[in-house]
């Protein structure tokens, strides 16, 4: 397992490469789930109003 | 499913149909990442040359390859745009400017930490690794001047112009290294010749490069899927996505 981990002695540089890459793919990830998650929530409670309005403007 | 492409150039059909296509493409990454990294962690021989350190090439190599395709595909949606002014081009642009930016900023950090060891620095003023830079400030210049305007339409003129005139530098950076005599190396694999690399080191590189194409697909599909909400909140059917996407929580 050392040996996979010191890459020859160039782990530092392989697993600089591979942290990085994956680290900004998961939290590009994150950002776009998130990102829906807001729009999901403000679209709703925006909608939710309109109805309400509406149906005080009915009665 | 009749795939209508006139129908789905429509936001409104657009939306569902993207939200069905994600899993499929998440499902691909997966399997293709693990698959990519099995051959060219444990398959794939040592270098006689670079000893370990050429490991690098599986990320490094299709990071560069998307940032120049990824550009090009948006090239061509700001061009749909500025010709036929349909929202959804300009949308899917600017839903891939991002994972665009992020893979050029990864190919230039994977490439400086591939450098360093083999060529004894972090950076040099190469022709492929300068123009791989500019193109990053291409994509960040995009995405601010986009953000920077507030009327859509005028937004979309303008950063569609800036893409278009920035797709000069894609062949630029293919073909540094044959114009140029640059430290960066030249293509290993291209078009018509044979790859001079071992097969197991080739098909790991291909499979991670496949990966790589399939993530752009999901998350792009899941960015343009909020461009579009946000655009489209006022219509009818957004209301209705709503209550079913709140329905299922």
């Amino acid at each position: 397992m050392a040996e996979f981990v010191s890459m020859g002695g160039y782990g530092f540089y392989i697993w600089g490469s591979y942290l990085v890459t994956a680290l900004l793919m998961v939290v590009e990830v994150i950002l776009v789930r998130r990102r829906r998650q807001k729009l999901l929530t403000r679209l709703a409670r925006i909608s939710a109003r309109n109805s309400q309005e509406s149906s005080e403007r009915k009665s | 499913m009749a795939l209508n492409l006139f129908k789905l150039s429509s936001p409104a059909s657009f939306y569902p149909f993207a939200g069905r296509l994600i899993p499929w493409f998440v499902v691909l990454t997966v399997l293709l990442t693990v698959a990519g990294l099995y051959l060219g962690f444990v398959v794939a021989p040592t270098d006689y040359k670079q000893g370990e350190a050429y490991r690098i090439m599986f990320v490094h190599v299709p990071a560069a390859w998307m940032s120049m395709f990824i550009y090009v595909v948006m090239a061509v949606y700001a061009g749909l745009a500025l010709v036929m002014n349909t929202r959804l081009s300009t949308m899917m642009a600017t839903a891939l400017a991002p994972t665009g930016a992020m893979f050029t900023f990864i190919a230039l950090w994977t490439g400086a930490f591939w450098g360093k060891p083999m060529w004894g620095a972090w950076w040099v003023w190469d022709a492929r690794l300068t123009s791989e830079l500019i193109l990053l400030f291409l994509y960040i210049g995009y995405m601010s001047l986009y953000a920077a305007i507030d009327d859509p339409r005028r937004a979309a003129r303008a950063s569609g112009l800036l893409v278009l005139v920035g797709v000069v530098n894609v062949p630029v950076i293919y073909f540094s290294v044959k114009w140029w005599n640059t430290l960066h190396q030249g293509a290993s694999v291209s078009f018509g010749q044979a790859p001079e690399m071992a097969a197991t080191m080739l098909m790991a590189m291909l499979i991670m490069s496949l990966a790589f194409w399939m993530y752009t697909i999901a998350i792009v599909l899941m960015r343009v899927r909020c461009e579009i909400l946000e655009r489209e909140r006022q219509s009818e059917w957004v209301q209705e996505a709503i209550a079913r996407e709140r329905g299922n929580g």
